[in-house]
This record gives structure tokens, C-alpha cells and sequence, in this order.
């Protein structure tokens, strides 16, 4: 009896097994995720069977199942074929990928590695992975050197800290996001670039000018996000080593795992390191510091296409330690004394940022989303016998509203913001510590006629605990006169406290004063400064000897109301006070990108910046700030091979105008003008494997004394502030590249 | 009062009822096929779609020929949409015998390109749309 009844059990449970006999999922295509309606008519089949079915127009199938059943076939025209390993019974979400064969590789090279919008209302334009290749370095700050809207020049002597400008004006005036978290800000703001890894970019997206409300009010000549890799579409496993004549290495790793249908997690590891004391020039100081750092993210991904929820989750912590100084500066030994000149450093930063995103299904026009980000940033410095300090605790979250208003040619967004920064600053033996504290709500309505005209108005206010009661308005209008032209028009307001000490810091390697005009505002004693921004724009698409181009002009100015004006005129001092009068930039550009022939392309430049301030001296033009550049790079690859092998080689050319020198440093107050060259050469082995070879300045320009007063460090006379061209002379550097999809 | 309690309930019958009768979608999801070739069809069909009173929101696809659409069923119906996109000139495809053909006059007004009617148009397109897929 107890046999029947064991083997009636066993009876059963194939029973219960097969009792559900179909298997559902959706097909999607990849390069579209958004598009959750799914890709129709799509043929899915069990391996060596005749059992199959098709996608309906919402891309589900559902398809006879059983047991034995293991590996499903994915068949799409023009798409790759792909075989899945089933192991339940949950539905699945599939994206298929466009096949790979020549005609594509064609088609790609045709497509450009910087892509200038047409359709956006606002003067932006991506930069894609493939022109962040171009130049193989390293780091956000180093990833612009091959486009000529944001301008990258040396801030000191000491640091070796690349800064970048756009329209003229610092990058404290633009606003730096990650993923729209503003991320570059605050005690970051010096050498937050350097802190993002160039392999961790998918693409930057650079705004011009006045920015949308939905970021915040405080930028104000421009806008620049950063997309990073994502666990779900990066490759499973990267690693990029690089090394340079002038002692520097650096190595990137990256891992991605699907965890599950709906997860994904990325762990990116980078570490950079240079122990090689350099001195070229001869002036007893390090051409460019001593350095070492760990940064460590880990991002974890959801998305449910069917629900419409998708969710990022980063944690982040980054070390970054730097020495520089005299040759012999000895930290343990010589730290706060005078037998040697030296400085360190040192900073730690951990961030944590969750962002929740939620399309209507029924409604794709309609969604929420939801942003949420911390940050910790230390620094702890000295400069010679002068110490530095800071430490800046930053909360920021954001809830924006997305719909119509009657049909999709009147879009809305809609939402509040919160945002809380705590700084402890000390500046030798002075405590500088504020909270700043605000809360917002905007507005932005954008309007599309589906031809010929667009428009984004936007208005926000912000309630803030120092800056007070304000509002933001923006606006952005698009306009196409004829064909394969854009005219552009923007105009906005910003608005933000400066923060003197962390944009300036390279002052504390000097022996001027510092000096500050206390106003009884209520940053530094300084009132907060507010600018507006107007510019045009105009983009004309041609086809000349039947090879594509396009040229754009565009003309901006920044009128700063109000403005805390660096005044660096006197060589003993370095001055912060509120303006009084004009500070105004203007800026020109034209810019020429022309596809000579297959795989030959073409980029030039030619920029004017005339920035002019009221200082207490009178009214000055920018110090160490060229009035004109040129810029060109010719970029060209060999046709790629059956193996995808193939070379891409770079050139890029920077002719920089003569610049202002602020104090009698020469007896003309002007620099020359000089020229730059870099190149990069890659050999390209396969989708695998590539390696490539570089060399930045290859002319060997240098500035012959970068640090005024070296032989006596602790003097009234040292400056380390005025550099106006490179100080390390020619550097090659080789590195490679490998991946596994 | 057991009346009073008769007559309440009726009332909200007739609630109920009449609200179910005039219950129409402000957001329904509609799904028409319609003939055309290209991005140009594309840019083209869905303008048309969205123009009409009510409609909220539109999308063509140029490889299943499916127009979806999201309308307000208060203001719309599919008839408008219908008659909408062959006003440009684009056909309707009901099931695989009957089409509501657009007219003569609407149809010359699309792009030489887009003459979704002309077999070799279609051979030439259907060409690029490979390339397009491989892309």
C-alpha cells in the first residue's frame, strides 16, 4: 500500500511540473530601451525543435514549453541571432542587438564621434566614447583636449591640475553633473574632474550656455553631464593599463554581472600612480607632483521594462593623495618647517547616489523620477607653512514630473529640489564654516511644432538660508530658416555663492596676502554672485565636392550683476571683493567639421574671448586668458579588416594667442603666442584587444619660469599662480585596451 | 422611510448606469495600420495623428506599418485619426482584403520618395532598411 502511494506521488509531480506548459517573455531592442512597446514579429524557437512563436506588435511571445526544453533561439532580420539558457519559468526580457558584418562597420565610421544636435532646443552636443579614445588620458579633465568648446589650460605651477573653461569663464560657472547629479561643486571643485576615471564615460553631453532649471540655478556660462558606463550594456570585462615617459601609470578594470533578470552590478576599480621625481627646467621643484589614487565604484542597475520602473544605485569612495614642492621636501621631515619648500594633498571623498525613474506603462509620455545623492569630500592641505582644510558634506535630491499638457508637442516638467551643503573650511588658523541650505521648485515647458520651431521656457525658485528668496528664469527657442540649418537663441539667469578658497587654491602656493573686502554679505563677508547669459547660435549642414560638413557660429556674452572679482593685479596680494561696475564676457566661435573622405575627418576652430572686469586698478582684460585661438585636428582610420583590426590615427593642432600677465612679471606684460601639438596612434587587433601610443606637446613647448622666486620659497617674491603655457616639455605615453563583451 | 430607502437606491442605479455609459477613455490606446515606407512616412503619419483634436500621443513604425496612438475618446475617435492621415495621404489598412485608400490628390502631395504604392520605391527602400537595421 505504501508503494502505490509513493509511486501514485511520483506520478504527480511531472504532473504538477508540466502543468504550466507555455513560457512568455518580450523582445526589445537595445538600442531603444526606452521603447518599451517592444519589437514585433520577432521569431523565437527551442533549440533543435520545431516548436516556435512570434513576438505580437507589443514585442510578447508565448511559446509551448517543456521540460526538456533548454535553449531558446532569438531570429530577427538584421539582427543577431541568440541562443538563451532558460532555467525557470519566469517570464523573461530580452534585447537583441543589430549584426555586426561589413556593411555596418561602413555605416559606422560614416557616423561621427561628436554628434551636434539638430533637434534640441539648446546649443548642446554629445561626445561619445569613440572621440574620449581619441585621447587616451585619463580623466575628465583630460577628455576635452580634442573638442574646441571647452578650452583646457594649466591652473599652477604645483598641482599640474588641468582646468577647463567654457565661453571664457572657469569651471565654477559651469555646472558639472553626473548623470544630472551635480557632481563637480563646492570643495570638489578644484580637481573633482581629475576624480572621474575617462574610461568610467560613455558620453558627455556639453550645453552652452544658459542651462535648464530642472539642474538647478547655479549655472551660468554653460552645462557639461557625464553618462557612465552601465553595468547592463558595458562590457563584462575591461581592463585599460597605460604608463608615460614622465612616470605616471594608470590602470582600469571593470566588471559587470547580469544578476538577474531585471539586475545588473558593475564594480570599476582605477588607480593611478606616480613615484618619479621629475625636475626638466631646473628649478629645484617638481615639474608635476608626486601622486597616488584608489577609486572604487560599484553601480547596480534595475530594469523592468513591463512595470516601467528603472533604478541606479552608485556607492563610490576615492583617495587621492599628492606631493609636491622642492626636490628634497621630505614630508616626515620637513612638514611645517623652512629647511624645505613642500605640500601635500590629501583628500577622501565617498558618495552614495540612488536615482528612481518610473515610466506609465499605459502612458509612455508620462513619468516620474526621483534623484538622491550624498557626498562626503576631505582635503586636508598645506602649502609650504600654510595649511588648508576643508571639509564639505553635500546632500542633494530632486523629484521631477514629466507629461503633456493636450498632446506631446506641449511637454512639461515639473518638480521640487532640496539641497543641503555643510562646509568646515580652515585657512591657517581661521575657521570658515557655513551651511547653505535651499529649497526649490520649477517649472520648464517645452514647445515643439514638429517642423520647424521649438521652444524650452523654464522658472524656478529657490528658497535659500544665505542667498535668500530668487527666481531662475531660462529660456531656449530653436528656429529652421531652410534646410540643414539650425538658428539658436538662449537667454538665463544664475545665480551662486563663490566659494574662494577651493576654486582658488593654487594662491596658498604663493606669498601673497590674502585679502578679502568684507562687504558683510554672508559668504566670506561677499555678497553672491549673479549673472545672465544671452546667446545665438547658427548651424549649417553642407555637402561640398559630395563629402558631408557642417559649420557653426555662435556668439555669447555673460553680464555679471554681481561678481567676486580675483584680483591678482597686485604681486604681493591676491584681492576678493564684490564688483563695482562691469565684469562682461563675450565669446565667438566658428567651427568647421568636414568629412574629407572615408575615414578622413576634419575639425577646426577659431574662438575669441574678450573678457573684460572693473578691478579696483581700473578695467582690465582676464589675466592669462588668450584672446584668440585656433584649433584643428584631423582624425583618419585605416578600413577595418574581416577580424574588425584596423589603425586610427589623431592629430590635434592648438595655436594659443598672446595672454594678459597680471603684475609686471616681463617687461611687456604679455605672453607669446605658442602652439601645441598631440597625437595618438591605435592599432586596433580585434573587438578584444588594442593598443595605442600618444604623445602630448610633441613640440616641446615650455614655459621657461613657471615659479617666480624658486630660490627662496619663502620669500615675498615666490609665485607658483602665473603659468601660461605647459611646464612639462613633451611626454609619450603607450597603454592598451582589452575587453571581453 | 422604507420608501425613502427604495428610492435612494433606484437613484443610485441610475447612477451607476449612466456612469457607465458615458465612461469613455480620456487615455485609450489605439492601434491602426497604415501604408508607407520611411523615416519621411514616419515623421509624416505621426504629425497627422497628432494633430487631430484629442489625440495625445503618436507613433508609427515604418517595419510593422502599425500606427499607435493614445487619444482622448471625449474629444476623438479612431474615425478622425483615420481620416487624418489619409488627408496626407497615407493609406489604411483594415485587415488583408480591405484598405481605405487616401485620394488621389492627398496621395500626390507626399514626397517622390515616399510613394509607397510604387513597387520599385518599396525594393529600394526595403534595401536601406536593411541597412538601417544593421546599423
Amino acid at each position: 500500500m505504501k508503494k502505490y502511494i509513493i509511486s501514485s506521488f511520483l506520478l504527480f509531480i511531472p504532473v504538477i511540473l508540466f502543468s504550466q506548459t507555455t513560457f512568455k517573455g518580450m523582445i526589445m531592442d537595445k538600442n531603444n530601451p526606452k521603447d518599451n512597446l517592444g519589437v514585433a514579429d520577432v521569431t523565437v524557437h527551442w533549440l533543435n525543435t520545431n516548436v516556435s512563436a512570434i513576438t505580437n506588435n507589443k514585442g510578447w511571445f508565448t511559446i509551448d514549453y517543456k521540460l526538456e526544453y533548454k535553449k531558446l533561439v532569438v531570429n530577427y532580420l538584421g539582427y543577431k541571432t541568440d541562443t538563451l539558457t532558460i532555467k525557470n519559468l519566469d517570464p523573461i526580457h530580452h534585447y537583441i542587438t543589430p549584426e555586426g558584418n561589413l556593411d555596418e562597420v561602413v555605416i559606422k565610421s560614416k557616423r561621427n564621434a561628436v554628434q551636434k544636435s539638430f533637434l534640441s532646443t539648446a546649443n548642446m552636443f554629445t561626445v561619445n566614447a569613440e572621440e574620449l579614445l581619441k585621447a587616451a588620458c585619463c580623466n575628465l579633465a583630460e577628455s576635452f583636449e580634442t573638442n574646441p568648446s571647452i578650452d583646457v589650460s594649466f591652473s599652477d605651477a604645483l598641482t599640474g591640475t588641468k582646468q577647463i573653461q567654457m565661453l571664457g569663464l572657469t569651471s565654477p560657472y559651469l555646472s558639472i553633473t553626473q548623470e544630472n547629479i551635480p557632481s563637480v561643486r563646492g570643495a570638489a571643485q578644484v580637481f573633482g574632474l581629475t576624480f572621474t576615471p575617462g574610461t568610467w564615460v560613455e558620453s558627455i553631453q556639453i550645453t552652452k550656455g544658459a542651462g535648464s532649471v530642472v539642474n538647478g540655478y547655479e549655472s551660468i556660462s554653460g552645462q557639461i553631464n557625464a553618462e557612465l558606463v552601465k553595468p547592463f550594456s558595458d562590457n563584462k570585462f575591461f581592463v585599460n593599463a597605460y604608463g608615460s615617459l614622465d612616470g605616471r601609470f594608470e590602470l582600469n578594470t571593470h566588471f559587470n554581472q547580469k544578476v538577474s533578470d531585471k539586475w545588473s552590478t558593475g564594480v570599476y576599480i582605477h588607480g593611478n600612480y606616480r613615484g618619479e621625481k621629475f625636475d626638466k627646467n631646473n628649478d629645484n621643484f617638481l615639474d608635476s607632483p608626486l601622486s597616488d589614487q584608489i577609486n572604487v565604484m560599484n553601480r547596480w542597475q534595475y530594469v523592468d521594462a513591463e512595470k516601467g520602473w528603472v533604478s541606479f544605485i552608485n556607492v563610490r569612495f576615492l583617495n587621492d593623495e599628492k606631493q609636491t614642492g622642492e626636490i628634497d621636501f621630505n614630508p616626515s621631515l620637513d612638514k611645517g618647517t623652512t629647511n624645505a619648500w613642500g605640500s601635500e594633498i590629501d583628500t577622501k571623498r565617498f558618495e552614495t547616489s540612488a536615482k528612481l525613474g518610473y515610466v506609465f506603462p499605459e502612458l509612455p509620455f508620462q513619468s516620474v523620477s526621483l534623484q538622491f545623492a550624498y557626498s562626503n569630500h576631505q582635503q586636508d592641505s598645506y602649502f609650504g607653512q600654510k595649511i588648508y582644510d576643508i571639509e564639505h558634506e553635500s546632500i542633494f535630491s530632486n523629484i521631477i514630473f514629466n507629461s503633456i499638457i493636450g498632446d506631446t508637442r506641449n511637454k512639461f516638467k515639473t518638480g521640487l529640489s532640496f539641497t543641503h551643503d555643510n562646509y568646515q573650511e580652515l585657512v591657517n588658523i581661521t575657521d570658515y564654516d557655513r551651511k547653505e541650505t535651499s529649497a526649490g521648485a520649477f517649472f520648464e515647458y517645452a514647445f515643439d511644432n514638429l517642423n520647424d520651431f521649438s521652444l524650452t521656457a523654464g522658472l524656478r525658485i529657490d528658497t535659500h538660508n544665505l542667498l535668500g528668496t530668487f527666481v531662475t528664469p531660462r529660456i531656449h527657442a530653436r528656429y529652421v530658416p531652410w534646410e540643414n540649418s539650425v538658428f539658436r537663441a538662449s537667454a538665463g539667469r544664475g545665480k551662486r555663492s563663490a566659494n574662494i578658497f577651493a576654486e582658488n587654491q593654487q594662491l596658498f602656493a604663493s606669498s601673497r596676502v590674502i585679502n578679502i573686502d568684507d562687504v558683510g554679505g554672508n559668504i566670506y563677508g561677499l555678497n553672491p554672485e549673479v549673472a545672465w547669459n544671452y546667446g545665438v547660435s547658427y548651424m549649417q549642414r553642407f555637402n561640398l565636392f559630395n563629402k558631408k560638413g557642417d559649420v557653426t557660429f555662435d556668439f555669447y556674452q555673460t553680464d555679471f550683476s554681481n561678481q567676486v572679482v580675483v584680483d591678482w593685479e597686485n604681486p604681493q596680494e591676491i584681492s576678493f571683493y564684490n564688483l563695482d561696475g562691469k565684469s562682461i564676457a563675450n565669446s565667438f566661435q566658428v567651427e568647421v567639421n568636414y568629412n574629407i573622405a572615408p575615414y578622413f575627418n576634419f575639425r577646426t576652430a577659431y574662438k575669441y574671448f574678450d573678457i573684460s572686469t572693473d578691478y579696483t586698478s581700473g578695467n582690465l582684460q582676464k589675466p592669462i586668458q588668450p584672446k584668440n585661438r585656433f584649433f584643428a585636428n584631423l582624425s583618419y582610420e585605416t578600413p577595418v579588416k574581416e577580424n574588425n583590426a584596423h589603425w586610427k590615427f589623431d592629430v590635434t593642432f592648438n595655436n594659443i594667442g598672446e595672454q594678459r600677465l597680471p603684475s609686471n612679471v616681463n617687461s611687456l606684460g604679455y605672453s607669446d603666442p605658442y602652439q601645441l601639438l598631440n597625437s595618438q596612434i591605435t592599432k586596433v587587433f580585434s573587438d578584444k584587444f588594442e593598443v595605442y601610443v600618444g604623445a602630448e606637446n610633441l613640440t616641446n613647448v615650455q614655459q621657461k619660469n613657471p615659479i617666480l622666486g624658486s630660490d627662496n620659497p619663502f620669500g615675498s617674491n615666490f609665485d607658483s599662480t602665473i603659468v601660461y603655457s605647459p611646464i612639462f616639455g613633451r611626454a609619450l605615453y603607450t597603454g592598451l585596451r582589452f575587453k571581453i563583451k | 422611510m422604507k420608501k425613502l430607502l427604495f428610492v435612494f437606491s433606484l437613484c443610485l442605479i441610475g447612477f451607476s448606469t449612466q456612469s457607465q455609459e458615458v465612461k469613455k477613455n480620456k487615455t485609450a490606446k489605439v492601434s491602426i495600420e497604415v501604408d508607407g515606407i520611411c523615416g519621411m512616412c514616419k515623421k509624416r503619419i505621426e504629425t497627422a495623428a497628432l494633430k487631430t483634436k484629442g489625440v495625445k500621443f503618436a507613433i508609427w513604425s515604418v517595419e510593422t506599418h502599425q500606427l499607435n496612438v493614445i487619444l482622448d475618446e471625449r474629444k476623438t475617435d479612431v474615425d478622425a485619426v483615420q481620416k487624418s492621415v489619409l488627408a496626407v495621404g497615407h493609406d489604411v489598412i483594415l485587415d488583408e482584403e480591405n484598405k481605405i485608400i487616401a485620394t488621389d490628390e492627398a496621395y500626390g502631395s507626399v514626397h517622390g520618395c515616399c510613394k509607397y504604392r510604387d513597387e520599385e520605391i518599396i525594393t529600394d527602400h526595403n534595401g536601406e532598411l536593411k541597412k538601417q537595421k544593421k546599423e
